[in-house]
């Protein structure tokens, strides 16, 4: 699938090729259609074959200094001219400029009669006069085989045909025949892949399942290597482009900072910061397990750090999506509005998968967004195989990688199948991968989240529940318990287990303080009550000992009184207190 | 055929000059062959009635486009209208008859 230039050893053996300019196709060829060679290219109609022509002159003309000839056997000149502006080509101005050079060759076989031998010296000195008037090393003949219908007797027209290639060989020209092909077994109505023997392109404008696409396919080029796929391609305003990014090596920028999922405990699951700057981020899950909702929260979270958004909702409208994020809490409205989130929102049926690659490209090179939703990308599916999606983002993938745009890729997963089978294509793709699953148990389902890969960084190994709440989405720990992880009720009720279990505990602390408290009550109250009782006996005390000191004074009192009626020897009844006594005599 | 429908439309007119633009290229054997059986040609039916243009392509060749011309030779019957043309070195006598309008496909 992807040709490597041929090495350089020694030019003589190397095919020279010339650089057709049309984007993507140098690339599958290796650089180009063989130099100074006719190629057949060769489809049905409207295929693109006059366009590809085209492009290839203009291209020559204005990229690679090398005029044209474009000798036109059905459009005239004016018809010609209005189609490629259509590509984005002014023809009319390469024309004044001396780069171009149109010929309308009409012939009409009611005109024509013949009385004899012909050749067609007529056409050829056209051409050499036109090549000639230009200096042309590029030439188109669109489509040479119209001449069968024109001119009688084919034997004459078959000979002259295969002068004129030589002799356009002869001239060094890089020539593109174009040939319709109205039957899928044969190249050309009339044969004449016979005299083009160098380089074969086959365009293709196929239905299938109501879905037309484009395709390019390189069936033979001889002395050189090849892409053989079919390659789908598109025609737009810049013209054709095969493969409309295809960068083959894989050389794109790997910066190291990380950006917020918008979920806290979700940075937290990858090392507390989140996803890199410019990864690819896969996340699958089944229907109703929250897909958009982890989208909205990573959007939500960029457009607050005042980066662009690009929203590509393959499955909702715009106004939908809104509405419905409202309902956890996530207004997404305000970024609009700032123009800070852009929708594209688009049924992928509606065209080709070329086609939603071209407006996908489009569109991100028009936004130049920090952040790109892709919601989901199993939509895709629906108009084409899973090979073409898969083709289809990589090189989705390597264009926003080289842009250093984070992208994340929503993904449908069929319900009932094993989660990771389908995807494992596309998850290689990815730098992380989440997985939203629904666990059912005990007759309920269940969001639940994990990181299933994440390149280049910590992250947890664990599942965790999430709930979405009016308040934006909340991840839980998960209960392990015997049967696995519980969730939901589960977990709702051994919540309610320990919460009970807690609840007594508590009371039971509770009523030891509330003892306490009594115990202390009582032991106040007693001690209240003893002091009281003390109080009393003292109270009692106290009053016998101030009785008795009264007693003791006025005995003395009356003992002194006595004694000086006496006048007895006092120091014989002062005993206790003679100096008292003494003093006072 | 269309042709045998602008022989008879054409018959009835009777022109009375005949226009003839050869185109050749060079002196090439069937360019020479094709100039002297037009000129026999027309003196035998069109004595003193006809003008014959003879253009060398490959001294104008842009002259070429004017007249759509892919082979070589070819006979142009510019009048009687419709323009008319005629290719090959003109050796079927019968058919360039037919072309001038001088006679019915027989």
């Amino acid at each position: 699938m992807r040709p490597t230039r041929k090495p350089r050893s020694s030019p003589s053996k190397v095919l020279p090729k010339a650089l057709s300019g049309i984007q993507g196709f140098d690339e599958i060829t290796a650089g180009g259609l063989p130099s100074g060679r006719p190629t057949l290219v060769s489809g049905g109609a409207g295929s693109g074959k006059t366009l590809f022509g085209l492009e290839f002159l203009v291209r020559g003309a204005t990229q690679f200094h090398e005029p044209g000839v474009f000798m036109s056997f059905e459009e005239t000149v004016p018809d010609l001219t209005k189609n490629a502006a259509s590509l984005g080509f002014d023809l009319s101005r390469l024309v004044a400029e001396k780069k171009l050079f149109l010929d309308h060759v009409h012939i009409s076989r009611s005109e024509i009669a013949e009385t004899g031998e012909y050749d067609l010296d007529g056409l050829f000195i056209r051409i050499a006069d036109a090549v000639q008037r230009v200096g042309a090393r590029r030439i188109v003949l669109d489509t040479i085989e119209t001449l069968f219908g024109a001119l009688p007797n084919p034997a004459i027209l078959r000979a002259e045909i295969r002068r004129l290639f030589s002799w356009l060989k002869d001239k060094g020209l890089t020539t593109i025949v174009t040939a319709e092909r109205d039957r899928p077994e044969k190249l050309t109505r009339h044969g004449i892949e016979e005299f083009v023997s160098d380089c074969v392109i086959v365009l293709d404008h196929r239905t299938r399942e109501e879905i037309s696409t484009r395709r390019l396919r390189v069936v033979k080029y001889r002395g050189s290597t090849h892409g053989t796929n079919e390659y789908p391609f598109l025609i737009d305003e810049h013209g054709i482009s095969v493969l409309p990014i295809s960068s083959l090596g894989l050389d794109h920028p790997a910066p190291t900072a990380r950006i917020s999922t918008g979920i806290t405990r979700l940075d937290g699951m990858m090392g507390g910061k989140g996803f890199f700057r410019g990864s690819s981020i896969l996340m699958s899950g089944t229907s109703g397990t929250g897909k958009t909702s982890v989208a909205a929260h990573f959007v939500d979270a960029a457009c607050r750090r005042g980066e662009r958004c690009l929203y590509f909702a393959f499955e909702e409208s715009p106004r939908q999506v809104v509405r419905n994020m409202r309902s956890i809490g996530i207004d997404l409205e305000p970024w609009l509005s700032k123009g800070l989130l852009q929708f594209h929102a688009a049924r992928p049926t509606y065209a080709g998968i070329e086609e939603v690659l071209l407006v996908t490209h489009k569109h991100i090179a028009r936004f130049s967004p920090h952040i790109v939703v892709v919601d989901p990308i199993t939509n895709l599916l629906t108009v084409s195989t899973l090979n073409e999606v898969r083709s289809m983002l990589t090189r989705l993938i390597d264009f926003l990688k080289t842009k250093e745009i984070t992208a994340l890729f929503a993904s449908l997963t069929a319900a009932g199948g094993f989660l990771e089978a389908n995807e494992a294509d596309i998850s290689s793709l990815m730098d992380t991968w989440l997985l939203l699953k629904a666990i059912e148990v005990g007759g309920e389902r269940n969001r639940a989240l994990y990181v299933l890969k994440s390149r280049g960084m910590d992250h947890s190994n664990q599942i965790r529940e999430f709930v979405l709440t009016d308040h934006g989405l909340r991840l839980l720990d998960v209960y392990l318990g015997p049967d696995g992880v519980l969730t939901g009720s589960a977990r709702v009720s051994q919540e309610g287990r320990e919460k009970a279990a807690g609840t007594t505990r508590r009371q039971q602390l509770e009523g030891r303080g509330r003892e306490l408290d009594r115990k202390r009550q009582i032991f106040e109250a007693r001690m209240t009550m003893l002091r009281a009782e003390f109080e009393v006996e003292e109270e009692v005390i106290q009053q016998t000992i101030a009785e008795s000191k009264l007693l003791d004074k006025e005995l003395l009192h009356d003992r002194g009184q006595m004694v000086r009626s006496r006048e007895a020897d006092v120091t014989a009844y002062t005993n206790g207190k003679p100096t008292h006594a003494a003093r006072r005599r | 055929m269309p042709r045998r429908k602008i022989a008879r439309s054409a018959k009835p007119r009777k022109p009375t000059v005949w226009k003839l633009k050869l185109y050749v290229a060079g002196q090439s054997p069937k360019s020479v062959r094709a100039f002297a059986n037009l000129t026999v040609l027309c003196e035998q039916h069109l004595k003193g009635r006809y003008q014959i243009e003879v253009i060398d392509l490959l001294e104008h060749p842009h002259m070429a486009r004017g007249d759509q011309i892919v082979a070589i030779p070819t006979l142009v019957i510019k009048l009687p209208a419709p323009v008319q043309k005629i290719i090959g070195d003109l050796s079927n006598t019968d058919r360039v008859l037919v072309g001038l309008a001088l006679q019915q496909v027989v």
